[in-house]
């Protein structure tokens, strides 16, 4: 095959790339996008295997096929065994964390690649060569072990509000500098033990970035580290002296960065804040006042009630919804009650649950009917003629904090005014505050009735007397 | 490849990724998110090359590593994406 002839598909596979992120902007064309995606890669991989291409030391190229076949298609086989039953398996509550994973998983490969390359280039290799190195084994190495820490946070494998410890900004900053110090000495130097401090640092750097952050802005930093693994791609395609990397990477390092800033868009945060925020995050202030309050808790019939008399009623979905599977329940609350001839509408938060769009994923497949997800600015002035708000495992996204509370880590996010309804339900499996960690005056509200519980198991019960009734 | 034309490229495509996710309802932005993620699995194609090129067990066995990992990425994100997609069926009246 003719360097002419690979170049040019990996160009035809590069326009995939395109149509597929095009094809994904758009809610009829994003599946028929994901599997251009999917040709252009699988084009991509299938042609590697008939074209060796010559390393930049300037040494021949070998004949076909290529050396270490065997190890390459074994490799190969294992991720295909991990990756394969991983996607197909998750739940739905947990597709972030895996998406972390994966993204975790392209850094990696990203660094390691350069690392391969370097080692085997040796004095060889060009200053230019070097510096691309130095940038993808940084870049890849933060997205690798910053991944690792969102996926931490996601799984609750380790505490979700902002991990602060006295003079952190300094290590970080001090950190970031001995990456740029080691860069330096790296393309200087070029030699082994420089790279693998480079890798080492560049490591423990991703770690210090990610920590900060609160639980709530996680998925913003996923996005993030997505446009990262993207430019470390890129740059290691002109390592490897390949145009498809590089269209690929760039490309997802350019429309990531404008993901990124749309996902902070919905929540009201500048991605400045969200990222340098934490840094200057406080403690939170003691709330002792609170823990004597009383909250006022109803029963399944009481709840059942409320809803038999109300003329509009808005279903606040959130996580807990996704975590008690309770999608097909919540349908079926939502039909009973539009068979009595109530207003039902979903309010639906952009970023409620653990990622953008969480929600609208969970109820489309229990196949609530698209016109009843009404979006935050279309439900908001809603509320005011809303007999009844029900939130279901819902909590940092109907919090006033937002709007009341200056330097609590939510403010300034938009929210679904559920306080303006005439009657909130909560359905809480306890009075622990949400993923972001703040306590919630709603609760406390007078006209709040609390159902406490696991949502699945309420809502049936709430379904039944609503039957009786 | 001279510098030119890989400067070309990585412009392009710069303005390439900007443009086409400009503007997306928030309802994509996760299936988006991993659809991307997925892509940059095609990492593989480097880790297969430099597979090739590797000459030490110390330089196959991290290539070995980097070809598992970027399958991970690839395969996985791909069928994660139309997993949640997958979901958005039907919904059409």
């Amino acid at each position: 095959m003719s360097r002419m002839f690979y170049d040019l598909v990996g160009l035809s596979a590069g326009i995939c790339f395109i149509l597929a992120l095009k094809g994904l902007s758009h809610p009829r064309t994003a599946r028929r996008g994901n599997l251009i995606g999917a040709l252009g890669a699988t084009i991509a991989t299938i042609v590697v295997f008939f074209f060796v291409t010559k390393p930049k030391d300037g040494s021949a190229a070998h004949a076909l096929p290529l050396n270490n076949l065997g190890w390459i298609l074994g490799a190969m086989a294992i991720g295909l065994a991990i990756g394969v039953p991983a996607a197909r398996k998750v739940q739905m509550t947990q597709m972030p964390q895996l998406v972390a994973l994966f993204n975790g998983a392209g850094g990696g490969a990203a660094a390691l690649v350069a690392i391969v390359e370097y080692l085997r280039l040796g004095a060889g290799a060009t200053t230019a060569v070097v510096i691309f190195t130095v940038f993808t084994v940084i870049v890849g190495c933060v997205s690798f072990s910053g991944s690792i820490i969102t996926f931490l946070k996601l799984q609750e494998l380790m505490t979700t509000s902002p991990v602060v410890f006295p003079g952190g900004r300094f290590v970080i900053a001090a950190t970031f500098a001995s990456v740029l110090g080691v860069g330096t000495w790296v393309v200087t130097a070029m030699g082994t033990t420089p790279l693998l401090v480079l890798s080492g640092l560049s490591l423990l750097f991703g770690v210090l970035f990610v920590l900060p952050v609160g639980g709530a802005d996680v998925p913003i930093v996923i996005s993030l580290l997505n446009a990262f693994t993207g430019l470390a791609v890129a740059a290691s395609g002109y390592v490897l002296d390949s145009v498809l990397l590089i269209i690929a990477g760039t490309l997802v390092g350019a429309s990531g960065t404008i993901l990124t800033r749309l996902m902070a868009e919905a929540m009201g945060r500048s991605l400045f804040g969200t990222l340098f925020g934490a840094f200057t995050a406080k403690p939170q202030e003691a709330s002792g006042a609170t823990e004597n309050r009383s909250v006022r808790s109803g029963s399944p019939a009481d709840v059942a009630i409320l809803l038999n008399y109300a003329r509009r009623v808005v279903i606040v979905p959130g996580f807990g919804l996704a975590v008690a599977q309770a999608q097909h329940t919540v349908r079926e609350l939502a039909d009973l009650m539009i068979a009595k001839g109530i207003d039902v509408a979903y309010g639906i938060h952009p970023v409620a649950g653990r990622m953008p769009g969480h929600m609208n994923v969970l109820l489309a497949e229990a196949s609530v009917p698209y016109d009843q997800l009404v979006e935050m600015d279309e439900i908001n002035p809603t509320f005011g003629q809303t007999d009844v708000a029900i939130v279901i495992g819902a909590n940092d996204v109907v919090n006033p904090a937002a709007k009341t509370t200056p330097g609590c880590p939510i403010y300034g996010m938009p929210i679904l005014e559920v306080s303006n309804a005439a009657n909130i339900i909560f359905l809480k499996r306890s009075m622990r505050p949400g993923f972001a960690g703040i306590e919630n005056e709603l609760l406390y509200d007078p006209k709040t009735m609390m159902l406490f519980g696991d949502a699945k198991a309420s809502l049936t019960k709430v379904v039944s007397a609503l039957k009786d009734i | 490849m001279d510098a030119t034309a890989i400067i070309s490229i990585f412009v392009l495509a710069v303005f390439i990724g900007f443009e086409v996710v400009s503007k997306v309802s928030s309802t994509l932005h996760t299936p988006l998110m991993s659809g991307a993620n997925a892509i940059h699995g095609v990492i593989l194609v480097g880790a297969i090359i430099v597979a090739d090129h590797s000459t030490t067990n110390l330089e196959l066995g991290l290539a070995v590593a980097a070809i598992v990992l970027a399958t991970i990425n690839m395969v996985g994100g791909f069928v994660v994406t139309d997993r949640m997609l997958e979901m958005f069926k039907g919904k059409k009246k």
